[in-house]
């Protein structure tokens, strides 16, 4: 408990200021989701606008990698079931499984993290790099927009988790556990959009 | 050694291009040694270090937001009576392509980026939090954020003259001209990089107030008895949240060009440079209403005030702000109806466009019928509503105009074009912002500005401004392109050219009479000792000026529109006098260095980018990291204020 907050102990109006802050945090923070979902329909809408001006280079039949893109999908979607798993935990108010769920989330996300680079290794080492062309230049911008992202809430849920460890579960640290799920299932729902909108029409559309 | 020294001199501080880099090199060192030895001799560190530049507090943030934008307002100014004067005659020499082209690059962005922005920005953290009876917005820190993600963006972008040089491809920096090909120096990576910088701090911003103002009002104001101020505020956020993302893909992607070469807007390789037009304009006409949307919402405060009546049809108002703000989203395509896309794409911007003009109709005639029969007071607030009623209207009529797809082929980028914006980010914009300064001046500073100086400086503005731009009208209709840093003396256009460059000069005379008024006011203006000096209506009035740092001991309860003005009418202003048994302690949030230095740090990566010396920036974005995970773990970052420290101030103000 912080000094002001026992400064102030036993003062109902400022215990439920504090309650209210919690509120507040977490509204500021679906809005900032929305302003970070604008960011992505500027890239897809560019990235759908750039799809076809491949310049003779790679197309997305001859570098998507169909068991590739299959497996980090499932390790990302499986992350954001474990991390809505520690959010429950977070409500019913056990520390331990809360720690433990925000662990296999990160080990999951650094799996897809890695998958992730192994493909971009692959795609460039076939010469399909980013200075290619206009296509290869909005497919690894968007994709990587979204591995950047996850790898920023990849430290985020380390810093997370740690908190949890060390103050145990609280009116800060549940919010802090909310919020960062919230982060984690909007990159599942931008990479579930990426798996259709790049992937799945890419090697099925002509 | 002496050939490192030359090519230093040649190619960052640009030596070799004549008196003008060399006189804007001695001004800023003679100014940064003046300011730093007024800050040593009056041993004034300290206060601004713990006053001002660790502040949280809003109204402190605000004066900062407002001292930046008047400084930019003169940078954007000078550029402008420099492109007039270039323009005076038929060949004139003061300035050759290359520095006429970097100047209106310069003067476009610093005005719109650098000096529109911070000045509502410095209105909304003015006037928001006390309008709302608030102690401060939603969340401080990030506040303060953003205003040093500002300053240091404004900063990184002005150095550019002195270091490097200046961008040159316009303010909407098209490619492929902007692409690393055809602009190969740094100027427009100083460009990309403080625009990046600065769009975050707004964005941050936008959430900012959407959140103080959605989830933090005194009981009992409900969304419909909010002030026009705070709803334009409102509207102006919402469209921040949803348009800077886009702004902030474009610039990222052509410095992806520039920096690593990728292809999404070159000729080459299949990009396409239409995109970034696309892009930033679904940014750059949402911006327009981001900036004038508070200048309405100024104007309706202002009108009620001083025409001493209730606003006439709030409803529509309310209902106007919010229609401009989705139709904003839909016209972004009438910049560049001679781009090729059809027919019918032109057909619906077009249609967006002129419907946009229903809503700021219906706000132009409630302010009309607000006045009529109003016990109207001439002070200098009303003088630039009124004054802004005729200019916008005509600015408006020639948007109209040009909203006229067929027609625009033959407007397109002519000087009626820039005639037109000008008009209404002019007398729209800045007649607001100017009259919002004015406006909430007193309860900034507690002193009113002079109203004698006060009125020079609106009539040299206000002629100069027609003098300065309706002849532009008739120079686009007679071919004059804008960005022409000359013509020939046989077409026509010479007197016209004169007398718009005289407007300018009036316009300068003007900006400059508005500083002598500040300068003569802090010694001399009427100091403001009831906190009402306009007879006001709303919140803010309450309050005494300047506002104790906790605004509002008590929180007052609202219970209508115009909560103040009511209670006045109704002889009931004691009741929100403090009682001394109602205080209890309060809750503050704790002042911090981190939001300055935060600023620093990303200065120092949009440096080192700019110039591709990438340890640099590693340093800066590690250390933006650092104080990103140093804020993670902080749980200590509220204070309280004791009731007898709070009782110590109200007796102090008089107030108990």
């Amino acid at each position: 408990m912080s000094v002001a907050q026992e400064h102030i102990h036993g003062h109902g109006d400022i215990e439920a200021h504090h309650e209210e802050h919690q509120k507040i945090k977490m509204f500021g923070f679906w809005l900032f989701v929305s302003t970070d979902m604008i960011l992505f329909a500027c890239l897809f809408a560019t990235y759908l606008v750039l799809r076809n001006h491949t310049d003779g280079g790679p197309t997305p039949q001859q570098i998507f990698d169909v068991p590739g893109f299959t497996e980090e999908t499932f390790l990302l979607l499986t992350s954001s079931f474990t991390g809505g798993l520690a959010t429950l935990a977070s409500r019913n108010g056990k520390k331990n499984q809360v720690v433990g769920w925000l662990i296999v989330t990160i080990l999951l996300g650094l799996g897809f993290v890695g998958l992730e680079l192994k493909e971009f290794l692959a795609d460039i080492h076939m010469g399909a790099t980013a200075q290619r062309s206009g296509f290869l230049s909005a497919f690894y911008t968007l994709v990587a927009t979204h591995g950047c992202h996850v790898s920023m809430g990849i430290l985020w849920l380390s810093a997370t988790a740690y908190q949890v460890y060390k103050r145990g579960i609280n009116a800060v640290t549940a919010r802090k556990i909310f919020i960062v799920n919230l982060y984690w299932h909007f990159l599942d729902v931008v990479w579930v959009l990426i798996f259709t909108v790049v992937y799945l029409s890419g090697v099925t559309l002509p | 050694m002496m050939a490192f020294i030359h090519h230093f001199t040649k190619t960052y501080l640009m030596w070799n291009e004549g008196p003008m880099i060399w006189t804007s090199d001695v001004l800023i060192l003679l100014t940064s040694i003046g300011i730093l030895a007024a800050l040593t001799y009056f041993k004034k560190w300290k206060w601004l270090w713990t006053e001002w530049l660790t502040t949280v507090d809003h109204k402190k943030i605000g004066i900062m937001y407002l001292i930046a934008a008047l400084l930019m307002m003169f940078r954007g100014g000078t550029d402008a009576e420099l492109l007039r004067t270039q323009l005076i005659q038929p060949g004139m020499k003061l300035l050759t392509a290359e520095h006429y082209d970097q100047i209106f690059t310069t003067h476009g962005t610093i005005m719109i980026l650098f000096m529109a922005m911070p000045f509502i920005f410095a209105l909304f953290n003015i006037a928001v939090p006390l309008q709302i009876g608030a102690r401060d917005v939603a969340y401080p820190y990030l506040n303060a954020i953003s205003l040093w993600l500002f300053f240091f963006a404004a900063m990184l972008f002005n150095i550019s003259f002195v270091f490097g040089g200046s961008p040159d491809a316009g303010w909407v920096s098209y490619p492929p001209l902007s692409e690393l090909g055809f602009d190969p120096g740094v100027g427009e990576n100083y460009y990309l990089l403080a625009l990046q910088i600065t769009g975050i701090g707004s964005i941050a911003t936008g959430i900012n107030f959407i959140v103080t103002i959605l989830k933090m009002r005194a009981p009992g104001m409900t969304l419909m008895r909010m002030p026009l101020f705070t709803w334009a505020t409102l509207s102006a956020s919402i469209i921040i949240i949803f348009a800077f993302p886009a702004l902030t893909v474009a610039l990222a992607l052509l410095l992806l060009d520039r920096t690593i070469g990728t292809h999404f807007f070159t000729i080459a390789h299949g990009g396409d440079p239409m995109m970034f037009i696309n892009l930033f304009w679904i940014w750059g006409h949402p911006e327009v209403y981001i900036v004038i949307l508070p200048s309405f919402g100024v104007f309706s405060e202002v009108v009620a005030t001083f025409a001493k009546k209730r606003i006439f049809g709030y409803t529509s108002m309310v209902v106007s702000l919010m229609l401009i703000v989705i139709i904003s989203f839909f016209v972004w395509g009438h910049h560049f109806f001679t781009m090729g896309t059809g027919a019918n794409v032109n057909a619906f911007f077009a249609f967006a466009t002129m419907l946009i003009a229903i809503p700021t109709g219906v706000k132009v005639f409630n302010w009309l019928f607000t006045m009529y029969r109003g016990r109207i007071r001439l002070a200098l607030p009303m003088l630039w509503t009124i004054a802004f009623v005729p200019t916008f209207a005509i600015g408006g009529a020639t948007g109209v105009m040009l909203a006229v797809a067929p027609a625009d082929y033959q407007y397109h980028n002519s000087y009626f074009l820039i005639a037109h914006f000008h008009q209404v980010l002019i007398g729209g914009t800045v007649f607001g912002l100017i009259a919002g300064m004015y406006y909430w001046w007193p309860k900034m500073f507690g002193f009113k500005l002079d109203e004698r100086l006060g009125r020079w400086a609106f009539w040299f503005f206000n002629i100069g401004f027609y003098i300065c731009f309706m002849p532009q009208y008739a120079l686009g209709l007679m071919g004059m392109q804008r960005r022409m840093f000359t013509y020939p003396a046989n077409m026509g256009w010479n007197t016209l050219n004169l007398i718009s460059t005289i407007g300018a000069y009036l316009m300068g005379i003007g900006f400059l009479f508005i500083v002598l008024q500040i300068a003569y006011s802090i010694r001399y203006g009427e100091r403001d000792l009831t906190g009402d000096p306009w007879d006001g209506r709303t919140l803010e009035w309450s309050l005494p000026s300047p506002a104790p740092h906790y605004n509002f001991a008590v929180i007052p309860t609202v219970e209508s529109r115009d909560a103040w003005w009511e209670m006045k009418k109704q002889n009931r202003t004691d009741e929100w006098k403090v009682k001394e048994d109602e205080i209890e302690p309060i809750l503050m949030p704790k002042s911090s260095g981190r939001p300055f230095m935060f600023g620093v740090a990303f200065f120092v990566f949009g440096f080192g980018m700019v110039f591709h010396w990438f340890i640099i920036a590693l340093v800066g974005i590690l250390v933006v990291f650092g104080i990103l995970a140093h804020r993670a773990f902080e749980y200590d970052d509220e204070y309280v204020i004791p009731v007898d420290e709070i009782k110590h101030v109200e007796v102090g103000l008089g107030r108990l």
